[in-house]
């Protein structure tokens, strides 16, 4: 009971952390305020401080070139420091005290979750840009990463078509993501004619470090004298203890592939590569990528972060694309009003850093190509497959349950999750 | 007579063992053999000693084996492979391991970096000056050439000197699939092979392929050469025969020798198990240990453990910042560093705030979690939020191949040796020197000591400096396991209260006990619960076993119980 009392007082102390950071931004009145909002502390301060300079770096860009609407850009950063709760009262803060014209954030899907209600009840507009598990179409919200058939789906196609993948594991860590992504691919295999029992489904705690069974589990798994693969949910920081077990058990990549789709080169930047050699990600940018955007790009960064060492990663390419359409979206629509704004965002398109031209969907997904690559020792990716166009995101996969007649479309049906076989649109009964 | 197959898996750690020693010896034979000889580790062979023989087709294809794309440089390397040229392994090897470099030009410089990072031209065999390397690309290459460089290298190799390497050959040939062609190759070299483990590979690979003979015989002959092996490509080959096998007889010994084989097998997971589970125990071990002082001998409740094992970790990653090009020894150093680091920085702790403290446990718990979550935002500060790459030195890496279904990982293995290593010398400090006396006199009756003249606020700091250095030092030994960063504390506080409270407070063996216990029972429910269920039921085990014995499995009796 006083443990409670303790945690209660923790977190209160967290907050007015969290205020202080905040007041410190509020700034002259004719400027433009877009929120960022990504955690700067705790666990997911990770992956999320980067996409915060990312921002800041965007809009420093932007206003040199003269600003949106002949006003200034102005970045409100608050830190919701990977506390679920604390993102949604800092949503809340963002657009009633500071009243900014969108919010790019978010990481985690629980993060995205628990915003969700606020950025609706109040009718801002947030940009999220991180892969995720998609069944969710807000009005309110544009899906800058990739949803699971512009990642999981093609990354699997490539295994079983180039490597003739016959027996899967299915490796995550026990949360939505993963869980939501496996129960597609399974459905999906399943369609494809892989027997129940070539699929083996593991969860992990939450930065889970010893694997020593489960590696060996999959290596007894793969010795079925059947080509096997592991599809990797698996987040961020368990995945060094995964690969290097893996390869202190000489599970090597010839042998078991292992296809990750939270493994970037950010993340791999803080990791000892050489056991990941000919490991695979899926991903819609890689540093790698060869052309004039993208090596502009990671000048650009390069430069503003004052580091020559560090790297891009895809969320920070779908931050790029995101903001150069929320910007086209405003000089369309001739303000920052966020129904205007939803509505003129609808087909608006914007160079991606993979040389192609994106192009906002009615569905508030994007359209993006897939590439899978191969793990280098440098921690860079050899691309080794690329769809032949872009793919349009799909909010509601076509292999679930309940989800496969769901239709997202915000032009024409005014609808996120539109059910085409009863004809009625659930609204948000359904989330 | 016995099987000569039985025998295999004993000979090829023997083998290993062996070939330990003799490895330095077989780099100075080089010399005199005129036959390409490659290790596993290939990159050091030097095509130096070659005589520079220009064979116009040798460049060509050495050269072309560096342009354009994948599937073209596969062939490439294929038709390399039948070259008789000396050079041709290590070349192979070089960019099947990432270890060859070229230019991108038409005709480009083709250079072998070896392992002390020189640039050696791979035709010439000439040293390349550093500034001429700059222009010098890693030659890329993806899975499919991986694989496909591999059978070449194994043909290659099936005539190198060093008995290992053969058998290396004829066990990737083996797992690569049997052909007609490959067999003829086999049969051939079995005529001129000295080896014993070499010939009963070939044995093997031979049955393997006799296995699909049309003969009766010819089949039931080769299931009882396989009879025993634990080769998975055996098993797979076997359960193939006995599901479809048309010959009733040949499916039913089919049957047989899979069964004998699944005996074994299930045995040696048993063993494999165990491992596993005494592994974890002394991970726990370790991370417990430093607190079964703090919080065991001292009464204090140190929530900043965690923060004092991060400080270890990155200890570990500064030595190896400091010595780049010394990442063997850098454990070494990095051991007593971070022990003298963390324990600074319990002392610090100690006298900074816990001492105002005693006997306020709560309010300690508070002081202790905030000066853990300051610890954290000061690494994140210092070192950015992001995880720090700490290199696995190469004596870490890699795992003691006992037979082809049981094989032990080295880091776990030295880790377990060093956690009985650490417990067993705290065991002497407080068991046999001035200081443990001390320790256990303050702790026993703190009054007392101090009667008798010991200076308990020096023992209290010296021992919750001991602490939190074992501390620190698990904190090396964590960086070889998990990520290094600023959370590393958090994920391993809870255990280690876990395991103190399990093993008894106040007592060194209950830990010891406690951690392995709670290690295998976590192991052996991990299979049938996952990870995270298995988590939750050594928790619930754990409340229901301090329900019946609040003190632990070794509670403290006699006045030092007294409270």
């Amino acid at each position: 009971m006083k443990l409670k009392k303790i945690a209660k007082h923790v977190g209160a102390l967290g907050i007015a952390c969290g205020l202080t950071i905040a007041s410190f931004s509020a700034a002259a009145a004719d400027t433009i305020k877009v929120g960022v909002l990504h955690s700067l502390s705790g666990t997911m301060a990770i992956s999320e401080t980067t996409l915060k300079d990312t921002m800041l770096m965007l809009i420093e860009e932007q206003n040199k070139k003269g600003g949106l609407l002949g006003k200034k850009l102005e970045a409100v950063v608050v830190d919701p420091a990977s506390n679920w709760p604390l993102f949604a009262e800092k949503t809340r803060e963002l657009l009633t005290k500071d009243k900014v014209a969108a919010i790019f954030g978010c990481w985690t899907s629980v993060s995205r979750k628990s915003v969700l209600p606020v950025i609706e009840e109040l009718n801002g507009v947030l940009f999220y840009p991180v892969q995720y598990e998609g069944e969710e179409s807000s009005r309110n919200v544009f899906y800058t990463g990739a949803a699971p058939n512009q990642q999981a789906i093609p990354a699997v196609d490539y295994l079983m078509k180039e490597m003739k993948v016959k027996r899967w594991v299915l490796a995550g860590t026990d949360y939505v993501y993963p869980r939501t992504t496996n129960k597609i691919l399974e459905a999906y295999l399943m369609a494809k004619g892989v027997a129940k029992e070539d699929i083996m489904i593991n969860y992990t705690p939450f930065g889970h470090s010893d694997w020593q069974n489960i590696v060996s589990d999959i290596k007894r798994f793969g010795s079925a004298g059947k080509k096997t693969a592991v599809v990797s949910t698996i987040n961020g920081d368990a995945n060094v203890p995964f690969y290097r077990e893996l390869g202190n058990q000489k599970v090597t990549a010839e042998d078991i592939p292992v296809v990750a789709f939270s493994v970037g080169e950010e993340e791999l930047s803080g990791i000892d590569t050489k056991p990941l050699v000919g490991h695979l990600a899926a991903w819609n940018y890689f540093m790698s990528e060869d052309n004039t955007a993208n090596a502009a790009f990671i000048k650009q960064w390069k430069a503003f972060i004052k580091n020559p060492k560090r790297v891009t990663n895809d969320p920070m390419e779908a931050h790029y694309i995101g903001f150069n359409m929320w910007v086209k979206a405003v000089e369309k629509a001739g303000t920052t009003d966020t129904d205007k704004v939803v509505d003129a965002i609808i087909g608006v398109e914007a160079p991606n850093l993979t040389g192609g031209i994106s192009k906002m969907l009615p569905n508030h997904h994007i359209t993006k190509p897939v590439l899978i690559g191969e793990i280098q020792e440098d921690g860079q990716f050899l691309t080794v497959s690329q769809t032949d166009g872009l793919v349009p995101g799909d909010a509601w996969s076509d292999y679930l349950e309940g989800s496969k007649d769901l239709e997202s479309d915000w032009i024409k049906l005014k609808c996120g999750n539109y059910n085409t076989k009863t004809k009625k649109c659930l609204g948000a009964a359904a989330q | 007579m016995r099987n000569p197959m039985q025998l295999f898996g004993r000979w090829q750690v023997q083998l290993i063992l062996l070939l330990s020693l003799c490895c330095p010896v077989s780099i100075f034979a080089q010399d005199a053999d005129t036959t390409a000889s490659t290790t596993e580790a290939a990159s050091d062979t030097t095509p130096a000693e070659t005589p520079a023989v220009t064979e116009p087709e040798f460049d060509t294809l050495v050269k072309a084996l560096t342009q354009g794309s994948l599937p073209k440089r596969a062939q490439t390397a294929k038709k390399l492979g039948k070259l008789e040229d000396h050079r041709v392994a290590g070349i192979i090897a070089a960019l099947q391991q990432g270890n060859l470099y070229a230019e991108k030009s038409s005709d480009p410089i083709v250079a072998i970096v070896d392992n002390s990072g020189n640039y050696v031209d791979a035709i010439s065999g000439e040293k390349i000056a550093a500034d001429a390397a700059e222009s010098l690309k890693r030659v890329p290459i993806n899975n499919t050439m991986r694989t496909q460089l591999r059978t070449v290298l194994a043909a290659l190799n099936l005539n190198d000197k060093n008995a290992a390497v053969r058998l290396d050959a004829v066990n990737r040939m083996i797992a690569d699939g049997v052909d007609d062609d490959i067999i003829a190759l086999l049969q051939e070299r079995q005529k001129t092979e000295p080896d014993d483990d070499v010939r009963t590979a070939i044995t093997a690979a031979v049955a393997l392929m006799n296995l699909q003979s049309s003969e009766q015989q010819v089949r039931l002959d080769a299931i009882q050469i396989l009879r025993g092996s634990l080769q998975q490509e055996v098993r797979t080959a076997l359960l193939e025969i006995a599901t479809n096998d048309a010959d009733v007889k040949v499916k039913q010994q089919a049957q047989f020798a899979l069964d004998s084989i699944e005996d074994r097998i299930a045995a040696f997971r048993l063993t494999e198990n165990i491992f596993f589970g005494l592994s974890l125990g002394s991970v726990l071990l370790l991370s417990a240990i430093g607190l079964a002082i703090t919080f065991g001998v001292m009464g204090v409740i140190n929530m900043a453990h965690g923060e004092l094992m991060m400080i270890g970790a990155y200890v570990t990653w500064v030595v190896q910042q400091v010595f780049p090009n010394h990442i063997a020894y850098s454990l070494m150093i990095a051991i007593p560093a971070a022990f003298i680091v963390a324990g600074l920085v319990g002392i610090a702790i100690e006298r900074g705030v816990i001492r105002f403290l005693y006997g306020r446990p709560l309010e300690t718990l508070l002081a202790t979690f905030g000066i853990s979550l300051i610890l954290q935002q000061a690494a994140r500060s210092i070192f950015s939020p992001l995880n720090r790459a700490v290199e696995l030195p190469e004596w870490m890496s890699g795992s003691l191949v006992i037979n082809p279904v049981l094989s032990i990982t080295y880091n776990r293995l030295y880790i377990f040796i060093f956690g009985l290593l650490v417990f067993f010398a705290l065991l002497v400090i407080l068991k046999k020197t001035s200081l443990g006396l001390k320790v256990r006199a303050v702790s026993q009756n703190r009054a007392m000591a101090r009667a008798v003249g010991v200076r308990a606020s020096w023992v209290d700091a010296m021992t919750f400096g001991l602490g939190s250095g074992i501390a620190g030092i698990a904190g090396v030994a964590l960086s070889q396991l998990t990520n290094v960063g600023p959370n590393l504390g958090q994920a391993y506080i809870i255990d280690s209260f876990m395991v103190v409270v399990f093993g008894g407070v106040g007592n060194l063996w209950g830990t010891l006990v406690g951690a392995m216990g709670l290690g295998i029972i976590n192991k052996f429910l991990e299979p049938y619960a996952g990870a995270v269920l298995a988590k939750v039921l050594v928790l619930v085990l754990l409340i229901l076993f301090i329900q019946k014995r609040p003190k632990g499995i070794f509670p403290q009796k006699g006045r030092a119980a007294a409270d």
